[in-house]
């Protein structure tokens, strides 16, 4: 884990109880956080969330209504932005388009007046280590999108800030070169003595390189998990519909036990208290095709409608009575494939217990 | 259609020809009107300087710019075009930043505000200015009748007045191509450089200001170049103590009458804008100001 790694330089964040409202709207809504030093922490959530606006909090570029937010031990909410010390990265790059890619990265250094031959030096090295190494003379505009990314990272650690913020610095990019960047970027980490507060709102990236997730909603922490955790134990109906992908089947309350098709499900966390109406969260790659029937696994019983062919997988559309559909996603490796069930058939479907998540619907 | 390289070729030729000869059909009428009301004349500005008083061909009327009076209306040309190109940049500047921040509706109403002068006249202008700026004019009785001054104050009719209406006529080809290029200016970057550890006002410095300074390149070339050629704010203004060249060429022509040595001046007016049009694009590249 690469909070082991951090030594005494990299700090922790703690944000308490931020407000920030805009007229009625509030778009932090009391929110608390514990960053870890050295974490890679990634504020997740849909667009208007608040993500953004707990980031720019963080860089001081938003004041709050109220709250704290503490670098290490020192208060920093009434502290301006370029006295914070943290490097940022914007969604834009926002690099100096006037200036060379080494000029651009020696920015933060010059600032701070250091000597022109070690800004020349530091510089390189943060470009090397971005493998930019020999880019220096190069100008702004004659760099591709995932090139002007490194030289913006570059820039935001070359002065070894013990903080640094990114605000969706991926999304310009296209596919391939994102997916490539992510490993890239989590790597990077590894190597920094940072605390590294990311913002997306890609859950893959997000599960992709961060240590912890928070999943923002409406201003609030939906819950905050390690991604392994956030994926398999969500707390609501929202964080489990937000990371991937998910099918919701509604499920009887009997009393503390719970019900589908008049079988009783063996659950992997206590019944949701209450008594509204609950969801059985499924992910389609859990599902095993066959029913298992033994006391771990719970059974769905439907009929295949369809077949979907999508290269790395098939997916099975599945009638489970009703009018709900649920679908299995199966692998297309030989063993995958070998046992596919025909349109029409019948079949019963296995989910483990362990991966029998069961939530109540939120009366928003 | 006899093979498959030459299908349609001779109809896409054809259709390529006649895009051509559209093209050069709706050019035409303006290309003309700009050779018969800008060329022509220019040619025949040109030809008459090298024609003296006695109607021979000669370079007399080039040799007499070298006399003390005509140096002094250059001299006096580009010191008022300088002085008021730097007033404009001083007024100009904070006005179109302060226009580039504001959000976009109430920027471009602020605009409209910038731009009404252009809907009146520069004649209808100047006499303005010479009715708020004169001896019983507004300033003057308003400053009277308050008792902050005993006498009027000598505010029309000299070198300031001169400057004052030309910077007012001036100043919206300033504000504009600047408050273009500021508009355009990432607001991503002066954070940026705030967030890397720059001050506000040092980020102002060394981010804003070089990111604003084609667009203030652009303007500054504008007022120059059009300064040098003033002619009505200065002459009424001004109360004959202001010669700018404009005013050295009418009176050459109306009291002296001599139409050639009024050519020179104005051919040397126009090289010399021309030559500092060159020097800029050298310096500068002004095809990359204007051509965004």
């Amino acid at each position: 884990m690469a909070a082991a790694a951090a030594s005494s330089q990299s700090l922790p964040i703690t944000v308490s109880n931020l407000v920030k409202a805009y007229g009625d709207l509030r778009v932090l809504d009391d929110v608390s956080i514990a960053i870890r030093p050295g974490e890679f922490m990634t504020l997740l959530g849909p667009s208007g969330s608040g993500k953004t606006t707990l980031l720019m909090a963080l860089a001081g570029f938003v004041s709050p209504e109220s709250g704290s937010i503490r670098f290490g031990e020192q208060e920093m909410i009434t502290t301006s932005p370029h006295k914070r010390g943290v490097g940022m990265v914007f969604q834009s790059y926002a690099l100096f388009p006037f200036m060379s890619v080494a000029e651009n990265v020696a920015y933060p250094l010059k600032i701070r007046g250091v000597s022109p031959a070690e800004q020349k030096s530091r510089a390189e090295a943060a470009l090397a280590m971005v493998k930019l190494g020999g880019y220096g003379g190069r100008r702004i505009n004659q760099l591709s999108g995932g090139q002007k990314q490194r030289v913006a990272l570059a820039r935001a650690m070359v002065f070894e800030p013990r903080i640094i913020l990114m605000d969706e610095p991926l999304s310009a990019l296209d596919k391939k070169l994102r997916e490539h960047m992510q490993i890239e970027l989590k790597q990077l980490h590894q190597k920094l003595d940072a605390t590294i507060v990311y913002v997306t709102h890609d859950q893959r990236e997000a599960l992709t390189m961060s240590d912890r997730i928070a999943v923002i909603n409406k201003g609030r922490i939906a819950q905050l998990d390690e991604p392994k955790a956030l994926y398999r134990r969500p707390n609501s109906l929202f964080v489990a519909d937000f990371i991937g992908e998910t099918v919701l089947l509604p499920v009887q309350r009997d009393g503390d036990d719970v019900s589908l098709q008049g079988r009783r499900l063996k659950l992997a966390t206590p019944t949701p208290a209450g008594s509204g109406p609950l969801q059985l969260v499924i992910r389609p790659e859990l599902l095993q095709l066959d029913g298992g029937g033994d006391d771990q696994t719970n059974t769905i019983a439907g009929v295949v409608r369809q077949t979907i062919y999508q290269g790395d997988s098939v997916l099975l559309i599945i009638d489970a009575g009703e009018g709900r559909e649920v679908s299995v996603r199966i692998a297309t490796n030989r063993a995958g494939q070998a046992s596919l069930p025909d349109s029409g058939s019948q079949i019963a479907l296995g989910l483990h217990r362990d991966d029998t998540v069961v939530l109540a619907e939120q009366a928003s | 259609m006899s093979t498959a390289t030459a299908m349609n070729a001779d109809e896409l030729a054809r259709g390529q020809r006649r895009e051509r000869a559209q093209f050069i059909g709706l050019s035409l009428p303006a290309t003309l009107l700009i050779l018969i009301i800008v060329f022509l004349p220019l040619f025949w500005l040109s030809s008459l300087s090298f024609i003296d008083r006695g109607g021979e061909l000669s370079t007399e009327n080039y040799q007499r710019l070298a006399g003390d009076l005509y140096i002094e209306a250059f001299v006096v040309t580009f010191q008022i075009s300088a002085a008021v190109t730097a007033l404009c940049v001083l007024l100009g500047y904070p006005l179109a930043y302060w226009l580039s921040r504001k959000p976009q509706h109430t920027a471009n109403l602020l605009l409209i505000c910038v731009l009404l002068p252009f809907w009146t006249a520069v004649l209808v202008r100047t006499y303005a200015w010479l009715v708020l700026l004169q001896r019983n004019g507004l300033i003057n009785n308003t400053l009277l009748s308050l008792g902050i001054i005993d006498a009027p104050l000598q505010l029309a009719h000299n070198l300031t007045a001169s400057i004052i209406g030309m910077v007012h006529i001036m100043l919206p080809f300033l504000v504009l191509p600047l408050y273009a290029t500021m508009k355009s200016i990432d607001g991503d970057l002066v954070r940026a450089a705030v967030g890397l550890g720059s001050s506000p006002t040092e980020a102002f410095w060394r981010i804003f200001v070089p990111m604003s300074l084609p667009g203030l390149f652009a303007g500054v070339v504008l007022v120059f170049i059009m300064s040098l050629g003033f002619y009505v704010t200065p002459a009424l203004l001004g109360g004959g103590r202001v010669q700018m060249l404009a005013q050295r060429i009418e009176s050459t022509i109306t009291i002296f009458s001599n139409w050639g040595a009024a050519s020179a001046l104005g051919v040397v007016l126009l090289l010399m804008a021309l030559a500092l049009v060159a020097l800029l694009h050298r310096v500068f590249g002004l095809d990359k100001l204007f051509v965004r």
